[in-house]
């Protein structure tokens, strides 16, 4: 990159008006696994491979899908530890909303808090931007949301979107799928075709993590057992 | 004297059929001396919430210009008006803050939740709220009105029933009480509109 003598330091622009590290986290996002989201007409799923490194590893205390509230969920692709990181700032902000007003915090107001934290880390002196894009699933008065936040701060509603290694394919299967009264049922099998279309091996409830919330705004981590009897339903 | 009698003052609110009223005394004293004879107690946070501060008038007026501010950030970050419920817990955090060295305050908070039903509640000036069903009062006149407003309260009342009651209760409570008085500021609000009026009482 012709711009990489600018590259030492966050602060700095580069000529062409890029800040380079952001692009770099970028790339560390988008060669993480692949994970997607759906905003159905009641509810919203969101999903992610899960592949591990070695059989050896227990899968069961792998939790890549996250619960931020009660009502909202959160997954990533890119790097784990910044994704942790992440949950946990976020979990804050929205306990300390709770403890301020004793309402759940809105999903716009948790994501934009959340993207106004990625921000800071861009502008701020020794520290990286974090290197996941994270995709934020709730419902709440203003009914389901979907939102994508990235390692810059920008964030975007979708109504369906998907980030990490195959997103490009992801982006087209779910363009040519997607309507926009696909109710939560259809939006989960949906969800595990998107999947299925990059997955390479054998697709499983061990190695793939889905969640759902719906109308009754319980954000709800499936478990394998669950994903294999919606796998058996696509087949 | 207290420091919480010192400017006096009479804060009362009341619930009806889907409606609300909220009533204050207009007096401004420094102890015995009365000052002014126009003094607004109760400030409109929007349309459908009212607050009332009574007790040490500096802090009314600091702690309204604080919750003032606080409202206009929500409105704009989240583009919707605050629910009274969630109101009445800014308030509590707000005074709970301050625990050490407090506001000399008691608010009054009065406001139509989402579905018309109307909400009522008051805090002690270190914000321990205090929801009611009926009535809630504060101020130098608090004694007197208790005893007015649980006479004359009737549950469902319509908001002129409402305005009659509430104005005879206030009226009668601060004829008792010699650091509030000099008329009543009165607030009836319905889903559909807000009636101010202002009462005239013994002058004194």
């Amino acid at each position: 990159m012709g711009d990489s003598q600018y590259s030492f330091s966050l602060t700095t622009f580069s000529p062409s008006g890029k800040l380079v590290q952001i692009e770099h986290a970028l790339t560390a996002v988008g060669s993480g696994q692949t994970s997607l989201g759906i905003k159905a007409s009641n509810g919203v799923v969101i999903a992610t491979e899960k592949k591990l490194p070695s059989i050896l590893v227990d899968e069961a205390s792998v939790q890549k899908i996250q619960s931020l509230t009660p009502n909202i969920g959160v997954v990533y692709s890119g790097m784990g530890p910044d994704f942790r990181v992440l949950v946990r700032k976020s979990r804050k902000q929205a306990e300390q909303y709770h403890m301020l007003y004793k309402e759940q915090i809105p999903v716009t107001q948790l994501v934009r808090e959340t993207a106004a934290v990625m921000q800071e880390f861009t502008q701020s002196g020794g520290v990286r931007p974090f290197g996941v894009s994270l995709l934020v699933a709730g419902y709440d008065d203003k009914g389901p949301q979907l939102y994508q936040v990235d390692p810059s701060g920008s964030y975007f509603s979708w109504k369906a979107s998907a980030m990490g290694k195959n997103v490009s394919n992801a982006k087209t299967f779910l363009e040519k799928r997607y309507t926009d009264d696909v109710e939560l049922e259809d939006a989960i099998h949906t969800a595990i075709l998107t999947l299925k279309e990059g997955f390479e091996g054998q697709i499983s409830g061990k190695n793939i993590e889905i969640a759902t919330i719906g109308p009754k705004r319980i954000f709800k981590v499936l478990t394998p057992a669950e994903i294999d009897d919606y796998l058996a339903e696509v087949e | 004297m207290s420091i919480f009698e010192y400017n006096g003052s009479a804060l009362v609110a009341m619930v009806g059929k889907n409606c609300f009223a909220i009533a204050s005394d207009r007096r401004l004293g420094v102890q015995l001396q009365t000052i002014a004879t126009d003094f607004q107690r109760i400030h409109k946070i929007h349309d459908r919430l009212f607050i009332g501060l009574s007790g040490l008038a500096t802090d009314a007026q600091t702690l309204y210009q604080r919750l003032m501010f606080r409202h206009k950030l929500y409105q704009l970050r989240e583009e919707r008006d605050m629910k009274p419920e969630t109101f009445a817990s800014l308030v509590s955090a707000l005074l709970y803050e301050k625990r050490f060295g407090p506001y000399f305050c008691q608010p009054v908070i009065a406001g139509l939740s989402d579905d018309d039903k109307p909400f009522i509640c008051t805090t002690d000036s270190i914000g321990a709220k205090e929801l009611a069903k009926d009535f809630v009062v504060a101020g130098t006149a608090g004694d007197s009105l208790y005893g007015a407003c649980e006479a004359m309260f009737k549950p469902d009342m319509e908001p002129e029933e409402l305005f009659e009651t509430l104005s005879q209760a206030l009226l009668a409570s601060v004829d008792r009480d010699c650091l509030s008085g000099w008329g009543g500021h009165i607030y009836i609000v319905t889903p559909t509109e807000v009636k101010e009026c202002t009462l005239k009482g013994r002058m004194d």
